[in-house]
C-alpha cells in the first residue's frame, strides 16, 4: 500500500471539511472582526440533528441516499437558525462594546451550546447507522471510499458556490464592502445589520453540512466534537489569513494534508531504531525488526497547532492575508 | 434665481470643551457650486459630517429639498439625496473600481439574498442595469479603462475620481466634496476642475470644501467662510475675497 498517496487522500478529505468550517470563522471575522468561537458547536449540532433524523429513518425502508439527504436538509435550517440567533442575541448587543466582550461571550456561547447538546442527546456518542454501502476503490496502491469522494466533491462544490456568491453577486459586493468599511458601506445604502446576519447564517449553513460530513467520515457524532474540530478549522482560517475567503479554503486543505502526512510518518521518523544511535539496550530493543517509537499517530492533533504556532511566529497575517495595520 | 435645495439654520456642535460649530446657518441653491472655506480647524469637515449624518448635532435644523432632513443615520441621509466624498479617501480598496461604484447603487436598489442565489429574472435585469450605470459613471469621471483594477491600484487622482463616481451612483441631489484637490498636482487639479464644472452643467448641486482658495474662487457661485466654528462671510467669490473679516481670518489681524 502506498502510504504517501493514502495519507494525501485522507488529508484531502479532512482538509476539505476543515476548509468549509473555516469559511464560517473567516467570513464572520471579515465583517465584524469577531472570532465566533461558538461556530464549532454549531457544526456539532448540525451533525447531531442529522444523525438523529438519519437514525430515526434508518428502518423506514426509504432509499439510503434520501435518508441522508433528509438529515442534511434538517440540519441546515437548524444551524442557520442557530447562527442567526447567536448573532442576534449574543453578539449584536455587544457590537460597539470593547472587542474582548464579544470574544468572551463567544466562548460562553460555545459552552452553553455544548451543554444544551449534552442535555438533548446525552453523553454517549451517536453512531452513524450503516445504511450506506461504503464502496472502496483502489487507485495507485491506495484506497478511496465513496464517502471520501462525496466529502471532497461536496466541499469543493460548496466552496465554489460561496466564492461565486461573494465575488459575483450584488449581495456579495455588499458583504465585501461591509468587511472593508462598515461606515462607508452604510453611506452607500448597505444595511450592515442585514449583511452581518446573512454572514452568520451562511457560515452556519456551511457548518451544518460540514458537521454531517465529518460525523459520517468518522462514523460518530458527539457533543464535544465541535471543540477540536472548531479549533482546527479556526487554525486553518488563521493559517490562510483570517478574514480571507480563499485563505480559509487553502488553509483548511493544507492543514488536513499536514495533519494526515504528519500522522502517517511521525512514527517512522521518530523510531529510534532508524537513527544511527543504536547501541546497548536500544540494539536489543530493535533486534528482530522491533522498534522504539518516540511519537506515535496518537499525536495527530499536535500537527494542526504546531502549524498554527509556526504561522503566527513567521507570518502572523497568514499565508494569503495582507499585512494590514489596525483599522482606524 | 434658483430654488433653495438645502437650508441649515442654527447648527451647533461641541466636542467636550471645544465649540466646533456655533450657530451656523447657510442656504445652498439648486444647481450652484457652493464653496466652504476657512483656516484649518475652522469646522468645515465637522459641518460636513453633521450634514451627512456621521456626527449627531447638538442643535439646529436642516431642510433639504423641501423637507426636514433626517440626520439620524448616514443611510437616511444618502437616501434623501446627499452623497459625499472624504478628505482622506475611503474607497473599498480590495474591490474593483466597478464594484466600488456598484455598491453606491445600494441606496436606490434592494439586493436580496434569495434573489441573488436563485438568479431570478428581475435580479439579473437589475444587476445588469446597475453594472451598466456603474460603467457609465466610470466613463463620466474618465476612468472607464480602469474598471477592473482594484481601487488600491489606482493613482491618487483616479482614486479621487472613483470616489466621486461612487458618490454619484447614489443619485444625489447634492454632492458634497471634502477637499477633492488635496494632494493633487496642478494637472490633476485642472482635470478635477473641469469634472466639477461638468457636474454643474449636468444640473447637480455641489458643496465644495477646499483648501485651494484659487480653485474655490474660480469655480464656485457662492462661498461661505468659517472661522472658529462661525460663519463670517457668505457671498459671491469677489465680495468674499474683499471682505476684511475674511482677510483677517486668513492672514491675521495685522494684515487687515
Amino acid at each position: 500500500m502506498d502510504i504517501l498517496l493514502q495519507q494525501i487522500i485522507n488529508g484531502l478529505t479532512t482538509g476539505s471539511v476543515y476548509a468549509v468550517v473555516a469559511l464560517g470563522y473567516t467570513m464572520v471575522y471579515g465583517v465584524i472582526q469577531l472570532i465566533n468561537f461558538a461556530h464549532g458547536e454549531v457544526v456539532m449540532i448540525g451533525a447531531m440533528v442529522a444523525f438523529s433524523i438519519i437514525t430515526s429513518l434508518a428502518g423506514s425502508g426509504l432509499p439510503p441516499l434520501v435518508i441522508v439527504l433528509a438529515g442534511v436538509l434538517a440540519a441546515i435550517p437548524a444551524c442557520m437558525t442557530m447562527g442567526y440567533l447567536l448573532e442576534r442575541v449574543a453578539y449584536r448587543p455587544l457590537r460597539h462594546a470593547p472587542r474582548l466582550a464579544p470574544l468572551i461571550t463567544a466562548i460562553g456561547m460555545s459552552i452553553v451550546l455544548q451543554h444544551l447538546a449534552l442535555l438533548a442527546w446525552g453523553r454517549n456518542p451517536l453512531a452513524f447507522p450503516q445504511i450506506i454501502d461504503n464502496r472502496v476503490f483502489g487507485i495507485g496502491g491506495a484506497a478511496i471510499s465513496s464517502v471520501q469522494i462525496a466529502i471532497i466533491l461536496l466541499s469543493l462544490t460548496m466552496m465554489a458556490g460561496l466564492s461565486w456568491f461573494v465575488y459575483r453577486t450584488r449581495f456579495g459586493i455588499a458583504i465585501r464592502a461591509t468587511a472593508e468599511n462598515v461606515h462607508v458601506a452604510g453611506l452607500m445604502g448597505v444595511n450592515a445589520d442585514r449583511v452581518i446576519a446573512v454572514t452568520f447564517i451562511i457560515g452556519a449553513g456551511l457548518g451544518a453540512v460540514a458537521g454531517v460530513m465529518y460525523g459520517s467520515y468518522y462514523g460518530i457524532a458527539h457533543y464535544t466534537m465541535g471543540f477540536s474540530l472548531g479549533l482546527k478549522a479556526f487554525s486553518a482560517a488563521v493559517l490562510g489569513g483570517i478574514g480571507n475567503i480563499a485563505g480559509a479554503m487553502v488553509g483548511g486543505i493544507l492543514l488536513g494534508l499536514v495533519e494526515a502526512l504528519g500522522t502517517g510518518y511521525v512514527g517512522e521518523f521518530t523510531d529510534l531504531c532508524h537513527w544511527p544511535i543504536a547501541h546497548g539496550w536500544l540494539s536489543a530493543q530493535c533486534a528482530d525488526g522491533g522498534n522504539f517509537v518516540l511519537f506515535g499517530s496518537n499525536y495527530q492533533d499536535v500537527f494542526a497547532f504546531l502549524m498554527l504556532i509556526l504561522v503566527l511566529v513567521f507570518r502572523p497575517s497568514g499565508l494569503l492575508g495582507e499585512r494590514v495595520s489596525e483599522r482606524a | 434665481m434658483n430654488t433653495v435645495l438645502l437650508e441649515a439654520s442654527g447648527i451647533g456642535k461641541r466636542f467636550g470643551g471645544v465649540q466646533a460649530l456655533k450657530d451656523v446657518s447657510l442656504t445652498i441653491k439648486s444647481g450652484e457650486i457652493y464653496g466652504l472655506i476657512g483656516p484649518n480647524g475652522a469646522g468645515k469637515t465637522t459641518l460636513f459630517n453633521v450634514f451627512t449624518g456621521l456626527y449627531p448635532r447638538d442643535c439646529g435644523e436642516v431642510q433639504f429639498a423641501g423637507a426636514a432632513l433626517d440626520l439620524a443615520s448616514p443611510h437616511a441621509v444618502a437616501a434623501a439625496g446627499i452623497a459625499r466624498t472624504f478628505q482622506n479617501i475611503r474607497l473599498f480598496a480590495n474591490m474593483t473600481a466597478l464594484e466600488n461604484v456598484m455598491v453606491g447603487r445600494h441606496v436606490r436598489t434592494r439586493a436580496g439574498v434569495f434573489s441573488a442565489i436563485l438568479r431570478t429574472r428581475a435580479e439579473r435585469t437589475e444587476e445588469a442595469a446597475i453594472r451598466r450605470r456603474a460603467e457609465e459613471l466610470l466613463h463620466y469621471v474618465g476612468i472607464a479603462d480602469r474598471a477592473d483594477d482594484l481601487a488600491r491600484q489606482l493613482s491618487y487622482g483616479d482614486q479621487r475620481r472613483l470616489e466621486i463616481a461612487r458618490a454619484l451612483a447614489t443619485d444625489p441631489k447634492l454632492l458634497a466634496l471634502d477637499e477633492p484637490a488635496a494632494g493633487m498636482n496642478a494637472t490633476e487639479t485642472t482635470a478635477l476642475r473641469s469634472l466639477i464644472e461638468g457636474l454643474r452643467r449636468d444640473g447637480l448641486t455641489v458643496l465644495l470644501i477646499e483648501h485651494d482658495v484659487k480653485l474655490v474662487m474660480g469655480l464656485c457661485d457662492r462661498v461661505a467662510v468659517l472661522d472658529y466654528g462661525e460663519k463670517i462671510a457668505e457671498d459671491v467669490p469677489e465680495a468674499v475675497r474683499a471682505n476684511p473679516k475674511v482677510i483677517e481670518a486668513y492672514l491675521g489681524a495685522s494684515a487687515a
